[in-house]
C-alpha cells in the first residue's frame, strides 16, 4: 500500500514505560513479605476509522496503560491489575495483593522460572513499524473509502455493505521479576477489512476480507481487498443445502489454519493436566498423518505472533509441535511444565491481570507440493469449506461438529455455493486423515495453512 | 464505599475531582462542530475471582480499571475517543478527537447538566461475594469439589471459580441528563472431567448467578446443585453413543436451550442490521416469522438476572419489548443512534462492554412465553427425533440468517420416550424459517441459571435467555452417524 503523505512522517515513537516504577514495585513487594513477584506494564495507542457506502461512519481513538502483578509467599501466590500509576496508591495495591497471596492455598508447582533460564540479551524481531506510525483520521479514512469503493464498484450485484475499517495501532509492553529479568519491547499493527454485501433478489450474502501487517508498507492494497471481499459475497449467492452424505473436504488456507489452532489447543499444557484434552499421553506418537509437519515459531522477523521473551520472561524459539505426524513437544508456561514433568517451551502467554497461560506464537503448517486446484480437482463429490460457524469442537474427546458453508465440488471442479449444512467426526481421526497439503501458505494471521483434504466426513444437510 | 454506592452519581465527581460544570464545558467542547448530541460514559469497574484445581484454591485474581470515554454522534456518523485517565485534560483531548467525526463548525450550545434520568431498581444487592471474607469463598469451593467428587467414582478431576464485579457507571448527556447505576455481578462455576476406565473421557459443566448476593448460592444448597449437574453430565457423556445427522424433529428442553432465540432471531432483530438493511429480518416487521405458538420478549427488567440492568450504557432505562407476538415480528432492539435514524423509540439496549467501546443495540433476558403443552406430552408426540437438553454456544450470520448452536447433552427419542444419550452435535438452522416449524410450546417456562456471555463485534456483554420446552419439526442435526 502506498499513501507518499502518510509513510513519509516518522512516527512519533511511544513514550518508554517506566522500569523504574516496575523495580520499585518489586522492591515494595518484597518489603511487604512477597518471596518472589513479576511486574507486567502495558500502554497502547490506537486510532480505528470506518466508512460505510461511502461515507463517513466513525472514528475510534484511544490511549490506554495497565499495571499487572502476580506476587507469591512462598508457594501461595496471587494475581492483580490496576489502572493506577500514582507510588501512593499502588502501595496500598501492592499490600493488597500481597495479603491475598497469603490467603490462597500453598501450590507445589508454583512459582518464578529458574532464573539461569531468562535470557541475556532481548532480541530485536522488528515488531514495530519503523517507518509509520498511528495512521490519522483523514489517511486512515481514505484507504478504508478506497477498499470499499472497489468492493461496491466490482459487480452491480453488491448493493449494500457493512462498511470498511482501517485501524492501527502501537503498544509497549515491559515485564520484570524479581530474578532480576526486565525486558521491554514495541509493536505495531495495521489492519483493513472491508464487509461488502451482495443480493440477487434472493438472500443476501456477506463477504469479508482483510490484509493485517505490523508494517504499514507491507499491506495488501485496499483496492486488491475490496475486490476479494466482492468475489466472496458474491460466490456465496443463491446457496443451497445439500443432501447428508459422508464426502471428502477441502479446508481452504483460513479453515485450514483453525485445525492447526485447535491442534495446539490440545496440545497446551494447562488442558492436558486438567485431563481436559485427545492428546493426553500421546507425546512421541502419531497424531497426524505421515508427513504433515507443523512449527511453531517465535521468531521470525517482523511477524504478527513474534516475541523476543515470553510472558515468564522466558526466551522464545522455533520449533517442531508436530514432525512427520508424530507430536514432538507440548506447548508448556512454569507452572504446567512442572506438573507434566517437562521443561517449559517458551509458550506463556499474558495478559494484564491474569495469570500466565499458554499461547502458540506464528503457527503454520508446512506447505507441500499441490497447488489448490489440484487438490479441489482430486474431489469426484465433495465440500471446498471456506466458512465455519459455532463452537462444536469438545478438546476432552476431539468431537467436531460445525456449521459450514463454502463450494460443492463435482468432478474436479467447484460446482455451486452451499450453506446451512454441518461437518461433523473426531480430530483424532481427521488430523490422521489429512492428505494433499498445498503448496499455499500465505501468512495473513498468527496461525496460517496452506489448502487442506481430509478423506471424509460426515456432512449433514437436507 | 458503602457510602459512595448509596450515590453513585456523586461517585465520579468525588473521586476524580470534577464538577457538573465541568462536564457541561466538555460537552460544550465535544459539540464545537455540527452534531446530534454528545455523551460522556464514566465506569469504575472492580473484579475479583477465586480458582479451585486438583482440590486446591490455588489462583485468586483482583483488578480495578476505570475510565471515560467522550462521544459525538452526528447523523450516523460516531466519533468515539477514550481514556483511562480521568482528568479534565485528557477529557478535552477526547472530546477534540470525537468531535473530528463531524465537518462544520458550529456554535456550542449551552449544555446544562443536572436533570437525574429515572432507573430502576432491579438489583439492591446487600453481600456481593466481593465483601465475603476469601476464605470462607473458598470453603465453599472446596466443598463443591468434594460433592463432585462424591457424585460418582467416576470423576477424576473438577474446577470451580467465584468470580464477582462491581461496575460504577454514569452517563452525562449534551441534554443535560445524568444517570448513574452500581451494577453487581457474579458467577459461580464448576466444570467435571470424568472417567470411565476404558480410555474414554467426558466433561460436564454447570454454573449460574446473576445480580445477586452471596447468600444466592447458599440458598436451597444452590452450589451443590451446580457440582451434581456438572457431574450428572460428565458421567452421562460417558456413555453417548454417535449423534445423528441429517434434519429431523428436535424438541428442546426448557431454559438455556433459548439460546436457539438469541441466535436465531435476537441478533437479527438488533436495530443498526435493520437500519442498514444487512438483516435477514430487515423490513419484515407486521410479517409472519414463526409459528402462532411463539411469543418472544426481551426484557431487561426482570429482578436479579444477569442480562438485567436498571439503565442502559447510555442512560436509557431498559424495557420490555415484545420481539414476535404469536408469530408476528413485532419490534426491534434499539439504542438511541439507530432509534432516532430509524424514527422509533430507544428499548434500553444501548450496551457496551467497558468505557473503551461505543454502544450497539444488545440483547438483555430474550425468552419464548410459555405454550400449553406439558413436557411430557411434547416428548410422546414424537416417533423419531432428538431432545437436547443442554447447550454451550452459538453463532449467526445476520445477513443470510443462518445459525448455529451446539448441544452438549442430548438424547434419542424414539417412540415417544427419551432414550440413550448421543454425543454433541452442532445444530444448524434458518432464523427467518425456524420458529415457524414450532409445533408445541410447553408450559415449563424456565430462564437460565445465569451463565451467558454475548460476542458482538468484538464487545462482550452479560445476558440472558429462556424457553419452555419446545418441539421444532426439522432442523438439521450435525452428528457423524449419516
Amino acid at each position: 500500500m502506498s499513501t507518499q503523505s502518510v509513510a513519509d512522517k516518522k512516527p512519533s515513537r511511544m513514550e518508554k514505560l517506566d522500569s523504574g516504577l516496575a523495580e520499585w514495585i518489586l522492591a515494595e513487594a518484597k518489603s511487604r513479605g512477597a518471596t518472589a513477584a513479576e511486574v507486567l506494564m502495558m500502554g497502547a495507542e490506537s486510532l480505528a476509522a470506518g466508512v460505510r457506502l461511502g461515507e463517513v461512519e466513525k472514528l475510534k481513538s484511544s490511549r490506554e496503560r495497565r499495571l499487572g502483578v502476580r506476587f507469591f509467599c512462598g508457594q501461595s501466590s496471587a494475581t492483580a491489575s490496576t489502572a493506577e500509576f500514582e507510588r501512593a496508591a499502588l502501595k496500598e495495591f501492592v499490600a493488597n495483593t500481597v495479603t491475598l497471596a497469603r490467603l490462597t492455598a500453598a501450590d507445589p508447582w508454583s512459582g518464578l522460572p529458574d532464573a539461569a533460564l531468562h535470557p541475556a540479551s532481548i532480541a530485536d524481531l522488528a515488531l514495530a513499524d519503523p517507518d509509520a506510525g498511528i495512521i490519522e483520521a483523514g489517511p486512515a479514512l481514505e484507504i478504508a473509502r478506497k477498499g470499499e469503493k472497489a468492493a461496491l464498484a466490482f459487480d452491480r450485484r453488491i448493493t449494500n455493505s457493512e462498511g470498511a475499517e482501517f485501524d492501527s495501532g502501537r503498544y509497549r509492553i515491559l515485564f520484570a521479576n524479581s530474578n532480576g529479568f526486565c525486558g521491554e519491547y514495541e509493536g505495531s499493527s495495521f489492519s483493513l477489512v472491508v464487509a461488502p454485501i451482495a443480493h440477487d433478489g434472493g438472500a443476501m450474502q456477506q463477504g469479508f476480507w482483510y490484509t493485517s501487517n505490523r508494517r504499514f508498507a507491507k499491506l495488501e492494497d485496499a483496492e486488491a481487498v475490496g475486490v476479494t471481499s466482492a468475489k466472496r459475497a458474491l460466490r456465496r449467492l443463491g446457496a443451497r443445502k445439500v443432501k447428508t452424505t459422508r464426502a471428502p473436504v477441502v479446508f481452504d488456507p483460513d479453515m485450514a489454519a483453525g485445525l492447526i489452532r485447535s491442534l495446539a489447543g490440545a496440545a497446551s499444557g494447562p488442558s492436558l493436566y486438567k485431563g481436559a484434552s485427545f492428546l493426553i499421553d500421546r507425546l512421541g506418537s502419531q497424531v497426524m498423518a505421515p508427513g504433515v509437519s507443523i512449527i511453531d515459531d517465535a521468531l521470525m522477523p517482523g511477524a504478527l505472533g513474534s516475541k523476543p521473551f515470553d510472558g515468564e520472561g522466558l526466551p522464545t524459539n522455533r520449533k517442531h509441535l508436530v514432525d512427520q505426524g508424530i507430536l514432538k513437544t507440548y506447548l508448556l508456561d512454569c507452572y504446567s511444565a512442572r506438573k507434566l514433568k517437562l521443561a517449559p517451551t517458551g509458550n506463556a502467554a499474558r495478559s494484564v491481570g491474569q495469570a500466565p497461560t499458554v499461547s502458540t506464537t506464528n503457527l503454520y503448517l508446512e506447505p507441500g507440493s499441490y497447488s489448490p486446484e489440484q487438490i479441489i480437482g482430486s474431489v469426484k463429490q465433495g465440500l471446498y469449506l471456506t466458512e465455519l460457524i459455532g463452537f462444536g469442537v469438545n478438546m476432552v474427546t476431539g468431537d467436531y461438529s460445525r456449521g459450514a458453508g463454502g463450494m460443492w465440488i463435482e468432478d474436479g471442479q467447484l460446482a455451486y455455493p452451499v450453506q446451512e449444512i454441518t461437518i461433523a467426526g473426531n480430530l483424532k481421526d481427521m488430523f490422521l486423515n489429512l492428505e494433499m497439503i498445498g503448496s499455499d501458505l500465505h501468512w495473513r494471521s498468527s496461525v496460517a495453512s496452506p489448502t487442506v483434504k481430509i478423506a471424509e466426513m460426515t456432512i449433514a444437510g437436507a | 464505599m458503602a457510602n459512595e454506592l448509596a450515590h453513585p452519581e456523586k461517585f465520579f465527581s468525588n473521586r476524580f475531582g470534577m464538577s457538573d460544570r465541568a462536564f457541561e464545558r466538555i460537552l460544550g467542547a465535544a459539540l464545537e462542530r455540527k452534531a446530534d448530541y454528545a455523551d460522556l460514559f464514566f465506569e469504575y469497574h472492580s473484579a475479583e475471582s477465586l480458582g479451585l484445581e486438583e482440590s486446591m484454591v490455588n489462583h485468586t485474581s483482583k483488578s480495578v480499571s476505570h475510565g471515560v470515554g467522550v462521544r459525538v454522534c452526528a447523523e450516523d456518523r460516531t466519533g468515539y475517543a477514550y481514556s483511562d485517565e480521568v482528568t479534565i485534560d485528557r477529557m478535552q483531548l477526547a472530546a477534540e478527537a470525537a468531535r473530528a467525526i463531524a465537518d462544520q463548525r458550529a456554535t456550542a450550545p449551552a449544555v446544562q447538566v443536572g436533570t437525574p434520568m429515572p432507573r430502576h431498581a432491579l438489583y439492591e444487592v446487600e453481600t456481593t461475594p466481593l465483601e465475603i471474607p476469601l476464605e470462607e469463598r473458598a470453603r465453599l469451593l472446596r466443598e463443591i469439589d468434594a460433592a463432585a467428587r462424591a457424585y460418582d467414582p467416576r470423576v477424576k478431576n473438577v474446577m470451580a471459580s467465584i468470580a464477582a464485579e462491581r461496575k460504577i457507571v454514569m452517563i452525562v448527556t449534551s441534554e443535560g441528563k445524568l444517570a448513574a447505576d452500581v451494577q453487581p455481578l457474579c458467577r459461580l462455576n464448576v466444570t467435571v472431567i470424568a472417567e470411565d476406565g476404558q480410555g474414554g473421557r467426558q466433561s460436564g459443566g454447570f454454573g449460574g448467578g446473576g445480580r445477586v448476593d452471596y447468600k444466592y448460592f447458599l440458598d436451597d444448597d444452590r452450589w451443590r446443585q451446580y457440582a451434581h449437574e456438572a457431574a450428572r453430565q460428565a458421567i452421562v457423556n460417558l456413555d453417548a453413543g454417535d449423534a445423528p445427522a441429517g434434519e429431523m424433529i428436535v424438541v428442546l428442553g426448557p431454559g438455556w436451550p433459548g439460546i436457539l432465540l438469541h441466535e436465531a432471531i435476537g441478533h437479527g432483530l438488533e436495530g443498526d442490521f435493520n437500519r442498514k438493511g444487512v438483516s435477514a429480518f430487515s423490513g419484515r416487521i407486521g410479517q409472519k416469522v414463526a409459528s402462532e405458538f411463539c411469543t418472544v420478549v426481551d426484557d431487561g427488567t426482570i429482578p436479579m438476572r444477569r442480562g438485567s440492568l436498571n439503565v442502559d450504557d447510555e442512560g436509557t432505562p431498559t424495557s420490555r419489548t415484545v420481539l414476535i407476538e404469536k408469530g408476528i415480528l413485532r419490534g426491534y432492539l434499539q439504542d438511541r443512534m439507530n432509534a432516532r435514524l430509524m424514527k422509533m423509540k430507544p428499548t434500553g439496549n444501548g450496551r457496551r462492554e467497558s468505557f473503551a467501546h461505543t454502544p450497539m443495540p444488545r440483547m438483555t433476558n430474550t425468552f419464548m412465553l410459555a405454550g400449553d403443552s406439558t413436557p411430557e406430552e411434547i416428548i410422546k408426540s414424537v416417533k423419531h427425533g432428538l431432545y437436547a437438553v443442554s447447550f454451550g454456544g452459538g453463532q449467526v450470520d445476520i445477513t443470510n440468517g443462518k445459525f448455529v448452536f451446539s448441544a452438549s447433552e442430548a438424547y434419542l427419542i424414539e417412540d415417544g420416550k427419551v432414550t440413550h444419550p448421543v454425543k454433541g452435535a452442532t445444530l444448524i438452522g434458518d432464523g427467518p424459517d425456524v420458529l415457524t416449524r414450532v409445533a408445541m410450546v410447553g408450559n415449563d417456562l424456565a430462564l437460565d441459571s445465569g451463565v451467558g456471555t454475548c460476542g458482538k463485534d468484538g464487545q462482550s456483554v452479560p445476558v440472558g435467555v429462556g424457553l419452555p420446552t419446545i418441539r421444532i419439526d426439522g432442523i438439521t442435526v450435525g452428528g457423524t452417524r449419516a
